[in-house]
């Protein structure tokens, strides 16, 4: 694989993104080898059909609510297969498919948007921090963890996922400055869909590009086309790889499209002209590997079946929470008022139940 | 007369105000073109255009401290947080500047400026969806803090919120958007800073606000079943608390129980029960007590219905005061 140079002198971004697999499928640069080639197509398949199914289950009331990452694959499947085992994700609500790539299950992904906890995997586990909602505080975050990383003298780097509105927050200034003066192994992955819910990009920012946000932190930055996932896991895999090697922080901001509302309960006709999406569907990731790789979605479909109909399987089951453990997990002991209010509430359910 | 409900309400209260007064401008997250995720600046834009109603970037702390700039050039901002949790990192712009200005300039520099916060739960939102954060600012000198319980009361006290000389937190119940009530707008009723007795009653008083003030209606109902007739306040204004209405109360039941959603240690309700017990200790025929969420984390939706405050818990303190049968 050709590296794609980031010169600490040079870091001004180009206008046009870097691409190398161009919207007919024709490769423009140096790909991945075939191997990698197949997995971004495997997990952007599966993650289309996740995204799809997770869509249906917020409308049979199965999942609360769902933000899709519909036409954002390359984004999501392509940074997340540059990381290696060591490594760590930070994903944002948005980022579900990013996260069943890591190999998070799919129901404990879930567990968030359907709301039985507020997170439903255990982080140490996956290296993949909870699903976060509030905007952009997952960026010092991971500045801190892969700052802690590098004091212990362990080799891992960090993925940080934001979006394009989340880069206005000043979490997000604050989390690009920390990492930079503290040279952390952080690749801050900005997904520019253009849309912060109702609030298209040119009111989030002035900048060229978002990536151009690089230099005044003393970061490179890459502005690469988000709908190219081989593009997409060339840079940030060189991205990381200079991270975990002690050469500091970088910005890369993936150009895509937010096809689906923001969430199921978003209607996008209230602010967006239908036509705002046409060249997106046709600048499609999955087509586009399609086309590269001559075979179809067909190649994944009994998989995707099969993980889609364990999914279903797994999220009819009525999940029930048990009331005690909402006192469980304030404090690692919990206070004596917190016992007391337990018994109170066990007391009230078996009265409710009428044993008592 | 016409069937409005809370969100419209206050849509009504910020297209008069800034009918009036060309000072009153409204910014925030979403609440442009797209009328904010709740509608309240539903058509603002449209009919105020870009500069006085429109999109900031996605930044609490900015949206906060660019209002302090313009509220010190004379303008009157009303900006809207999206969400209760979502406004915490402006806390610092509150709790430092917004609350201080008026104190550190002696009087020089006022920020007449309206910071609306829907907050509450009930709606089955995920994580940082439900917080009720009140006690936060009240716990701050300077501002003030008012939240309606009553649909009736949204319009008019949102609009002496933007009157006011001094910086707002406008608290709205988001579990109590969509109520809906029979309404001449632009009718004002009491004065923000007041409680109202929302029923009257003779054994005991419920003090509430927010959105409990019609949970504490329910219960109201459910006890005379019981034998008791319960007064309801609604306090309307938490800071400052109208510690007349609230205490003329209390004097005439001798029983009381403050419920609010938010949970219960260092909530709003013990300073309600210290400042009563303070003021009507010969009065009181029991201690005063609290219902109030646990002291956890917001929990999320299939839990929520634990959280709430609801009238049977309700019911089971007020059995709990110290009755002469006990
Ligand atoms: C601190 C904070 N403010 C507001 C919100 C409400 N909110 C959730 S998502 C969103 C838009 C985010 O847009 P962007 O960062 O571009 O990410 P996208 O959803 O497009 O992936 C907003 C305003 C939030 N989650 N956190």
């Amino acid at each position: 694989m050709k590296s794609i140079e980031a010169s600490p002198e040079l870091t001004l971004p180009g206008r046009k993104p870097i691409q190398l697999v161009d919207e007919n499928g024709s490769a423009v640069g140096d790909l991945p080898d075939e191997r990698v080639l197949r997995s971004l197509h495997r997990a952007m398949v599966l993650g289309r059909r996740f995204n799809r199914q997770a869509t249906a289950l917020t409308k049979q009331g199965r999942l609360a609510v769902y933000p899709s990452s519909v036409g954002q694959e390359a984004c999501e499947v392509g940074a997340t297969l540059a990381l290696e085992a060591d490594d760590w994700l930070f994903p944002t609500y948005r980022d579900t498919v990013a996260v069943v790539t890591r190999g998070v299950p799919a129901v404990e992904t879930l567990t968030l948007l359907r709301g039985d906890w507020h997170s439903g995997y255990d982080p140490h586990a996956y290296r993949v921090a909870p699903l976060c909602t509030p905007l952009s505080t997952n960026g010092p975050h991971a500045v801190g963890l892969a700052h802690a990383a590098r004091l212990r003298g362990d080799s891992l780097a960090v993925l940080v996922f934001m979006g394009d509105g989340a880069t206005s927050e000043g979490d997000a200034h604050e989390a690009f400055n920390f990492a930079a003066v503290f040279n952390a192994p952080v690749v801050f992955f900005i997904q520019n869909n253009q849309w912060a819910i109702s609030v298209p990009l040119s009111k989030q920012s002035k900048a060229p590009t978002l990536a151009h946000k690089a230099i005044g932190y003393g970061m490179p930055g890459y502005h690469v086309d988000g709908n190219d996932a081989a593009a997409v896991y060339t840079v940030v895999s060189e991205a990381l790889a200079r991270a975990r090697s002690g050469g500091g922080p970088s910005i890369v901001e993936g150009l895509t499209y937010r096809i689906d509302p923001h969430t199921n309960s978003d209607d996008t006709n209230r602010y967006r002209d239908a036509s705002d999406a046409e060249p997106w569907r046709a600048a499609d990731p999955l087509l586009r590997f399609n086309r590269l790789l001559g075979v179809d979605e067909s190649a994944y479909a009994e998989e995707a079946d099969r993980m889609m109909a364990e999914l279903r399987a797994e999220m009819n089951k009525d999940a029930h929470v048990d009331p005690d453990e909402l006192f469980e997990h304030v404090y690692a002991v919990p206070t004596p008022r917190l016992r007391a209010q337990a018994a109170a509430l066990r007391a009230e359910l078996a009265a409710d139940r009428g044993d008592a | 007369m016409a069937q409005l409900n809370m969100a419209q309400a206050l849509n009504r209260a910020l297209r008069d105000a800034m009918t009036e007064d060309p000072n009153v401008v409204v910014f925030g997250e979403d609440v442009g073109p797209y009328g904010g995720v709740f509608t309240v600046t539903e058509g603002l834009t449209a009919q105020f255009g870009e500069e006085r109603c429109f999109d900031s970037p996605l930044a609490e702390s900015g949206i906060v401290g660019t209002a302090i700039g313009m509220a010190m050039y004379g303008m009157r901002p009303v900006v809207e947080m999206q969400f209760d949790a979502f406004a915490y990192p402006a806390f610092e712009q509150i709790t430092s500047h917004v609350a201080k200005m008026r104190n550190r300039t002696r009087g020089k520099v006022a920020l007449p400026m309206v910071i609306r916060i829907p907050y509450g739960g009930g709606i089955g939102g995920v994580e940082h969806h439900g917080d009720s954060s009140e006690a936060y600012y009240t716990h701050t000198p300077g501002l003030t803090v008012v939240t309606p319980g009553a649909t009736a009361d949204a319009y008019s006290m949102l609009r002496a919120a933007i009157e006011s000389p001094d910086p707002v937190i406008f608290m709205e119940p988001k579990s109590r958007y969509w109520s809906r009530a029979d309404l001449e707008l632009p009718a004002r009723t009491d004065p923000m800073n007041r409680a109202v007795v929302r029923r009257e009653g003779q054994h005991v008083t419920l003090i509430s606000y927010g959105s409990t003030v019609q949970t504490c209606m329910e219960t109201a109902g459910a006890a005379k079943e019981e034998g008791w007739d319960v007064e309801v306040i609604d306090l309307r204004s938490l800071a400052p608390l109208d510690e007349d209405t609230v205490c003329a109360s209390v004097r005439k039941t001798g029983r009381a129980v403050v419920v609010h959603e938010s949970s219960v240690f260092s909530g709003y309700g013990a300073e309600v029960v210290a400042t009563v017990s303070e003021k009507c200790f010969h009065w009181l025929e029991a201690p005063m007590l609290r219902v109030g969420g646990f002291d956890v984390p917001y929990p999320p939706k299939d839990l929520e219905e634990h959280q709430l405050p609801h009238p049977d818990r309700i019911l089971d303190t007020i059995a709990r005061l110290q009755w002469e049968d006990q």
